[in-house]
């Protein structure tokens, strides 16, 4: 069965000086369990192709049902120096949330 | 010892709504008001404004503030405790004791942390063995060292506390953590110590929550955001913390927003790297040990938080000058909006080419359609799109580059792809670039003093 992450889970997403994080928290435990198995770095690192040029950190917070990534290499240098509309990867939660799992 | 006590958020950065701190003081009762309001770039803005004028260099904000909530802060017995003294918050105190004094106020007592502010003595710092490498890149300070803008050591929560203790009713701090601005009244009321590192770093968590304001009650909610009532008139976010650390985040009820699980979660994991290693100038908080739980409407009991102790360094934010960048804009409608923006982009380009121009990046985004997810956008049925902005970003260490691009964006209108407008702006003027450096420098370097102002 095909699903989309923003029907499972939310997040936040903000910069850390080049670096995006993006915090994704499943919605129950079922959900947990499915990003925890699918939301692999690599994964990640591919849905950000051409956005994220560096390697792909993954944290887990079981505690609240999430995951942290780091994206390194991402916002086109960071504060002011980044060239980017969205410089500051505010956007970057949704842009995970548009991707299809297979479960 | 008191009990339990209120710690609402004020501000979570310059520029934040300016009514959310007076809503604070008059629509509940609260302990203390914490205000944060420095990003990386606002103390290299603040650095430039006081070498203009001497007597500034602090968020302006806050003098207006006071004015209107000093007599309510007086009566309440609210403490204000804030980092928007930035590089100068003496005269920030100064211009609050005017303030006070224009109020009628009687007696009145400020505190100013001092230290952190390292600019002036890079060269003995660099010289007593401390190198200020970059902690991302390891790059020598020595190359950007005469291109400094600002140099800030980020002080935690005890010179806070001292000053507290000294009897303080304001706190005004240059650049101290957001989380040391709502630790800092914990360890004084309840009587912490250095060394209790699971109630230290509760309240560093408590203040990560609060340090963005309405963003964990209900603002920039990716949940069901549409869930969340009266927006329009959000109350921030409110710690009731207790003695053994633990505490439930709130709000006052007549506001608007929401506290859930689901809010403050999203804030817990905004802008954190790895969770169990949350380093502050105070502790090191341990993000997976945190257990959230509704106890009630808009009320999250945050509890069983565990840390360890303290790295021996503090970190040090420093901004440099490298060079400058411009944006330029244009709108494109219907029909081939898209094509359009496209063609423009083609062109300038070229021109930019003939010119021969140095930049060291050229970056184009069409918004609506994909300035925000990038290659991740969904491809677009050209007939369906009624506007496209087209937007041109250049970056240079050549001013004169950046000033010239700004020249060629006005003439695409008569000289490119038609049904073009959006030029209301005039050319676009080159921005100075602010980089950001970040590093490490071992705490006994460092030294804070807390100077007293008073009526």
């Amino acid at each position: 069965m095909k699903i989309r992450l923003i029907e499972i889970a939310h997040g936040r997403s903000g910069d850390k000086g080049d670096a995006a994080n993006i915090g994704i928290i499943a919605y129950d435990d079922k959900g947990f369990e499915i990003i925890k198995k699918h939301l692999t770095e690599e994964k990640v690192k591919k849905h950000f192709e051409g956005i994220c040029f560096g390697k792909v950190e993954r944290f887990e917070l079981p505690n609240i049902r999430a995951l942290n990534f780091l994206l390194h290499n991402t916002l086109g240098g960071g504060g002011t120096v980044s060239l980017k509309h969205d410089a500051q990867g505010k956007t970057l939660a949704a842009a995970l949330l548009r991707m299809e799992l297979e479960v | 010892m008191k009990e339990k006590i209120r710690i609402a958020s004020g501000q979570g950065f310059w520029g934040d709504l300016i009514d959310a701190p007076y809503q604070q003081v008059t629509e509940g009762d609260i302990d203390y008001l914490v205000m944060d309001y420095l990003a990386e770039v606002t103390m290299s803005i603040l650095q430039k404004q006081k070498n203009k004028n001497p007597k500034l260099g602090y968020a302006k904000d806050i003098p207006e503030l006071m004015e209107r909530i000093l007599p309510i802060c007086k009566e309440k017995n609210i403490k204000v405790i804030t980092n928007g003294g930035g590089v100068n918050p003496e005269s920030c105190a100064e211009a609050v004791i005017e303030v006070a004094k224009k109020l009628g106020i009687q007696n009145l007592k400020i505190a100013v942390v001092l230290g952190d502010n390292i600019k002036d003595n890079i060269d003995e710092i660099i010289t007593s063995g401390c190198e200020l490498n970059n902690m991302e890149t390891g790059e020598s300070i020595v190359n950007v060292k005469d291109k400094l803008l600002s140099a800030n050591v980020y002080f935690g929560a005890f010179p806070i506390v001292q000053a507290l203790q000294q009897g303080a009713e304001i706190v005004i701090t240059g650049r101290t953590t957001d989380t040391g601005l709502t630790l800092a009244p914990m360890i004084y009321e309840f009587g912490w110590n250095e060394k209790d590192y699971d109630l230290l770093s509760a309240g560093t968590i408590a203040g990560h929550i609060l340090e963005c304001g309405g963003q964990a009650s209900g603002g920039n909610f990716l949940g069901d955001w549409q869930s969340i009532n009266n927006l329009e008139n959000i109350g921030f976010p409110i710690v009731e913390a207790f003695p053994n650390g633990e505490f439930i985040i709130t709000k006052h009820e007549s506001l608007g927003g929401k506290v859930s699980v689901e809010t403050v979660s999203e804030q817990l994991v905004y802008e954190i790297g790895d969770p169990k290693k949350y380093i502050t100038p105070d502790c090191i908080a341990d993000f997976t040990s945190i257990n959230l739980e509704e106890i009630g409407k808009n009320k999250v009991r945050v509890f069983g938080i565990k840390g360890y102790e303290a790295t021996e360094t503090f970190k040090v934010s420093c901004s440099y000058s490298d060079g400058y960048s411009a944006i330029g804009t244009l709108t494109y409608s219907w029909p081939q909006a898209l094509t359009k923006a496209k063609a423009a982009d083609k062109i300038l380009r070229a021109r930019l080419e003939k010119l021969k121009l140095n930049f060291e990046e050229i970056r184009t985004e069409f918004v609506g359609y994909n300035s925000c997810h990038g290659p991740l956008s969904t491809e677009l049925e050209e007939d369906k799109i009624n506007e496209i902005v087209f937007r041109i970003a250049v970056r240079s260490k050549d001013y004169n580059s950046v000033e010239r691009f700004g020249k060629e964006i006005a003439p695409l209108i008569l000289t490119g792809p038609p049904s073009v407008t959006g030029f209301a702006g005039g050319r676009p003027k080159p921005s100075e670039v602010i980089a950001y450096w970040p590093a490490l420098m071992p705490k006994k370097l460092v030294t804070h003093s807390i100077k007293i102002f008073e009526i």
